[in-house]
């Protein structure tokens, strides 16, 4: 009785959104995950955000999933037919499916310089809507780090509407105040508003 | 009596229950500090080396002895708690029915992963489900919330006069111990008060009274009638875990049993499974009554001491109970949770039909589809008029 990723509808209701998150180890994306999960917290909604386990090794692919809802979250399986798809790394398109299971609406958010347009033709990508956004040279910019999860947050923000940017900005001010000096919450939050408003669409 | 509701917030299950710890703040925690140990001691020996406990904290070379650790310790008459997971859990084996027969309260965190080999560090109940026959108390949590809820009801149910035994409380690997969920936390203060002072009986530290454990009892000691004694403690417990769980409700809103069923009054099927995939199971129920099925499910929340009478009862009027293990009793009937249920529905009449499904080793993901496909075998058992073949049906298993 094998389940294999097919690519029929969700069956979810609509009040949960799934979200996979592809990346390389050291890109930040099971952080994202979290991070997403906590500013559902902030909206009163539901939550559950988990990576796919395995040996951690810096540059690996690695898979990550969160659940946001307006009710209590009693699934706790993987992700199968992901709504929204986020890839951190462009060079992950060409080695895993990374729409693998997504319904024909699913939302791709890319972490590229490239348009939608462009990324379509230099990877053959077909269906979806893909977004995308130069989120490893805003981090650079603001953060001075290459870790594009953050500002990879900021677009995922502008495209589903999942939370107000006002509250994504205050939530940082506010829990990053607590971990970490000024200077990198300033940057997380210029590099959040940066790809909020830089984010292409189709 | 009005319960306040705390703020919700994002931890992971390990988080949840050392802070369940913290809050027990028990006088000593002996742990093994290194892999396959999960973050539940290196968060608490945080907590140490920052002052929010007043533990004594002491770090052994192996799991091994870190069990013989906490037997002394708790032998010398302090409450004493541990935690552990998979090949470490394993590497405890002897020591642990050495805290169960010298009847020492300890509280142990066991995060359930799998057994080598291979090498595997993914979520299965293969670890503790091995342990079942150590004499301690097993407590299984769904979620990040019953996780830290199992944690501080274990010590009342542990030091409890009525039972003295070791209560060991789980939850799934990964699944929950790794992943961000929702937790509401009572104060300290509060765990403070509904655990209570410690009470050490016998303690070895008590010179004015000596006192000597675990001696040699040779061919015509007492071994036959310590056991008894022991059984008789968990025959006891079954009504100090239900007590103590309805204390906690009133403290906390939220109710526990010794079993969980759902929907299961007027099920015609149904399916008895343990941990973080009941919450995956319900969804399906839900699902299957909406189409009309008369689907039901019953999570085990207490293994040891088994409460086969509850068992039998809410599962009496069932056509046709599936099994879920996610673990396997290798050339017996089925999987140890199987075993149980089969046996507890032995006398009664009718005689449900009870199915084996083994699913989820080494931490293959369990899916609703895969739940789905196991209510529809139940459902084809139902309508067919033989008995339907017990052999292992396996769940999401490749075929390639």
């Amino acid at each position: 009785m094998t389940t294999k990723s097919g690519t029929q509808k969700v069956e979810a209701p609509p009040a949960l959104t799934e979200i996979r998150w592809h990346g390389r180890g050291g890109q930040g994306a099971v952080t994202a995950a979290k991070l997403v999960a906590e500013l559902a917290l902030g909206q009163g909604k539901f939550f559950q955000a988990f990576p796919e386990y395995g040996p951690e090794r810096s540059g690996a692919p690695i898979v990550a999933f969160t659940r946001v809802s307006d009710a209590p979250i009693q699934v706790y399986s993987g992700v199968e037919h992901p709504q929204i798809v986020v890839v951190l790394d462009p060079s992950l398109l060409s080695i895993v499916n990374v729409t693998a299971g997504a319904p024909d609406d699913a939302i791709v958010l890319v972490n590229s310089e490239m348009s939608p347009a462009e990324l379509r033709r230099h990877y053959g990508l077909e269906g979806f809507a893909y977004y995308t956004v130069a989120a490893t040279r805003i981090a650079v910019e603001t953060i001075k780090r290459p870790i594009p999860n953050t500002p990879m947050v900021g677009a995922l923000t502008r495209i589903t509407g999942l939370f107000p940017i006002d509250d994504v900005v205050a939530f940082l001010r506010e829990d990053f105040g607590k971990k970490f000096p000024p200077k990198v919450v300033e940057g997380n939050i210029a590099a959040i508003t940066r790809s909020y408003e830089e984010v292409q669409a189709e | 009596m009005a319960v306040t509701q705390p703020e919700i917030l994002a931890v992971t299950g390990n988080e949840a229950v050392a802070e369940a710890m913290g809050q027990i703040d028990p006088d000593v925690v002996c742990a093994y500090p290194i892999t396959p140990q999960t973050e539940v001691v290196q968060l608490y020996a945080q907590m140490v080396a920052d002052g929010r406990v007043s533990t004594e904290f002491v770090t052994v070379e192996s799991e091994h002895s870190a069990m013989s650790a906490v037997i002394g310790s708790a032998a010398g008459g302090a409450r004493t708690m541990t935690a552990t997971s998979s090949q470490g859990f394993a590497l405890m084996w002897e020591v642990l029915f050495v805290a169960a027969s010298y009847r020492l309260p300890v509280v142990m965190t066991t995060v359930n992963r799998a057994l080598s080999g291979p090498i595997n560090i993914h979520c299965d109940h293969s670890d503790t489900m091995g342990g079942r026959d150590t004499g301690w108390i097993q407590l299984y949590g769904e979620n990040h919330q019953e996780a830290y809820d199992n944690c501080i009801q274990g010590v009342r149910i542990a030091e409890h006069m009525d039972v003295r035994l070791p209560v060991m409380h789980m939850y799934d690997g990964y699944v929950i111990s790794g992943a961000i969920g929702p937790l509401q936390m009572l104060t300290k203060e509060q765990v403070q008060a509904f655990v209570g002072p410690y009470r050490a009986v016998n303690p070895m530290l008590d010179t004015k009274n000596p006192v000597t454990v675990g001696p040699f009892d040779g061919l015509h000691g007492w071994y036959f009638e310590h056991k008894v004694a022991q059984n008789r403690a968990m025959d006891r417990a079954f009504k100090v875990i239900q007590d103590a769980a309805d204390e906690y409700a009133e403290l906390s809103g939220r109710r526990y049993g010794l079993l969980d069923p759902y929907r299961l009054d007027d099920a015609e099927i149904a399916i008895v499974v343990v941990g973080s995939t009941a919450g995956t199971t319900r969804m399906i129920v839900d699902k299957l009554r909406d189409r009309g099925v008369k689907a039901g499910m019953v999570r085990v929340r207490v293994f040891r001491p088994f409460p086969h009478k509850e068992f039998a009862q809410a599962l009496q009027h069932v056509k046709v109970v599936g099994v879920m293990d996610r673990a396997d009793s290798f050339g017996a009937q089925g999987g140890p949770v199987f075993m149980e249920i089969r046996s507890a529905l032995y006398d009664c009449d009718p005689r449900p039909q009870v199915l084996p499904f083994i699913y989820g080793l080494g931490g293959r993901d369990i899916f609703p589809d895969n739940i789905e496909q196991a209510f529809a075998e139940l459902e084809e058992a139902a309508r067919s008029k033989g008995r339907a073949s017990t052999g292992r049906r396996y769940l999401n298993l490749r075929k390639d």
